[in-house]
């Protein structure tokens, strides 16, 4: 299987000024997303996710090591990733299809092109009413399935998702998380996958990735072995169960601290 | 449409009283119409002069709309500038806030001296009056955008010129439009200075002309003209706010305590 993303022993060390301490956020930390998998990265708050992010998308530049998308170096380069971040970031003047559009215009698709497939995923997944509204009338979780469709559509070949559902309530972040899997099982894409939510995790992933915390680096790999197509009956496995409390156990605090 | 009539009322009903209180006041005290004329003294006056009025005011609009224009568009230019290349805002913002410290009394017969009296010096005059709003308010505006859009838009790899103009520009719609306000009544005042010290027409003209004769109601009926043109001149405005700026920005954003 051919990887991705492939991220190899990468440091970030963030120089302290007078009044910051120098900080080591992440600490030789290597992995691979192959394609069509969905990875996720689970660890303590404050253990440099979102900076191992930006990294991958070429806002910050690591201390050491390399990252590569689709076999190029990656390193300080932007555009080659499709992003969904935590808040959905709708700008609040388009409508719900431009901002799809401009996503995809930024990618490099062509403006007709764009709007058709816009118009023509929020049919799919049942949005068609609110193509042309603006944001603000949207519900946090209908903000969040553009948010998605729009990471979804962009043409690049690793989707970053941080931590997409921690702003919605348990009950929409269950139909959410529902939703994704089922648009994602029909339409693979890779996928590097930032959660909190151990359940999360095991529901979407084929493989977890645990963090220590700060400076990070991979405590352990989880392959999570549920075939696919999964649905939210997997809760009650026994297997999901054994497995959510291994990693629960994992990502205690450490007692003598 | 209802509420819209209730926003209107509290303002028309102020105003009637106001001028009902200065009649009265007027009438009461018998001042004389050279000091103080009355509301109705003033309304007929203008109607009196109406053709000379609506002449000059032309001459007036003409200019305040040219020189808004060229302000706006300069103020408009001058953020965008300034926004984009970091060190030529360090360097020029100081010069900037210098240039509205010149007072138009001292600059404005040197524009007469240095252009002649044809309409350039007065353009340049309410131009220099009102980029002034335009540009700080823009900037104010540019500077602001948004922090989580601004993340999302760099981590797909917008570029610099698509993060101006679909992030940075739109967000600061509404910060131009309280530029462009301000600038608006600005504009006119100062049209009318421009028309006192060098020109033969406008309103400034006519109230220059009407002062030497020691004809108040006429002022005042310049005045009330003056007035009429600068609500026009926001209404516009606004006008055009509400349909450029779209989506989410005010409803409901910002509390309220109505
Ligand atoms: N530009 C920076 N300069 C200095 N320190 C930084 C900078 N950016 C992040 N940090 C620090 O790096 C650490 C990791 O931050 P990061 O946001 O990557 O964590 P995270 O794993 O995403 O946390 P969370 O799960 O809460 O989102 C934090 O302690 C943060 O203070
Ligand atoms: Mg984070």
């Amino acid at each position: 299987m051919s990887s991705v993303l492939e991220v190899r022993h990468l440091s970030k060390r963030f120089a302290g000024s007078r009044k910051t301490p120098a900080k080591e956020v992440l600490a030789d930390v290597s992995f691979q997303v192959g394609e069509g998998e969905f990875v996720t990265l689970i660890g303590p708050s404050g253990s440099g996710k979102t900076t191992l992010f930006r990294m991958i998308g070429g806002l910050e530049l690591p201390t050491e090591g390399d990252i590569s998308i689709d076999g190029a170096n990656a390193v300080g380069t932007r555009g080659h990733i499709a992003y969904m971040p935590q808040q959905a970031s709708l700008m609040p003047w388009l409508t719900v299809s431009a901002n799809i559009e401009l996503s995809l215009t930024i990618a490099g698709i062509g403006k007709r092109e764009a709007r058709a497939l816009a118009r023509d995923w929020l049919a799919r997944v049942g949005l068609e009413a609110t193509a042309h509204q603006y944001p603000d009338v949207l519900s946090g979780g209908m903000q969040q399935r553009v948010s998605f469709l729009r990471a979804l559509l962009s043409p690049q070949k690793l989707m970053c998702l941080d931590e997409p559902f921690s702003a919605l309530d348990a009950l929409t972040r269950q139909h959410m998380q529902a939703w994704l899997l089922s648009l994602w099982e029909s339409n693979r894409r890779s996928v590097l996958f930032v959660t909190h939510s151990i359940e999360e995790a095991l529901l979407l992933s084929d493989r977890i990735l645990v963090l220590s915390a700060a400076p990070a680096s991979i405590i352990r790999e989880v392959r999570v072995p549920f075939p696919r197509p999964r649905s939210e009956a997997l809760w009650g496995d026994a297997e999901f169960i054994r497995l959510k409390q291994e990693l629960y156990d994992m990502l205690r605090p450490d007692p003598t601290l | 449409m209802g509420s819209k009539r209730a926003r209107l009322l509290p303002p028309l009903i102020v105003t009637a009283a106001f001028l009902l209180l200065w009649q009265a006041a007027v009438w009461l005290f018998g001042t004389d119409a050279y000091i103080l004329p009355s509301p109705s003294a003033i309304a007929k006056q203008a109607y009196d002069s109406a053709p000379q009025l609506a002449h000059h005011m032309w001459g007036t609009l003409r200019i305040t709309l040219i020189g808004f224009g060229a302000g706006a568009l300069l103020g408009f230019l001058i953020a965008a500038l300034l926004h984009v290349i970091p060190w030529v805002k360090s360097g020029f913002y100081p010069l900037l806030v210098l240039s509205q410290n010149v007072p138009i009394m001292a600059i404005g017969p040197l524009l007469v001296l240095w252009f002649g009296f044809g309409m350039l010096p007065r353009v340049i005059l309410i131009a220099l009056v009102t980029f002034f709003p335009v540009a700080v308010a823009m900037m104010t505006g540019l500077s602001k955008s948004d922090g989580r859009l601004f993340e999302y838009m760099r981590m797909i790899g917008a570029s610099p010129s698509r993060l101006f103009w679909r992030l940075e520009l739109p967000g600061a719609m509404p910060h131009l439009f309280s530029g462009l306000k301000i600038a608006a009544s600005y504009s006119v005042i100062s049209a009318i200075y421009a028309e006192a010290i060098g020109s033969d027409s406008g309103l400034g003209y006519f109230i220059l002309i009407a002062q030497h004769g020691f004809e108040t109601v006429k002022v005042f009926a310049a005045i009330a003209v003056i007035v009429l043109l600068s609500l026009a001149l926001f209404g516009v405005i606004a006008l055009a706010e509400r349909l450029f700026v779209r989506g989410g920005s005010p409803r409901g954003k910002e509390g309220s305590r109505s």
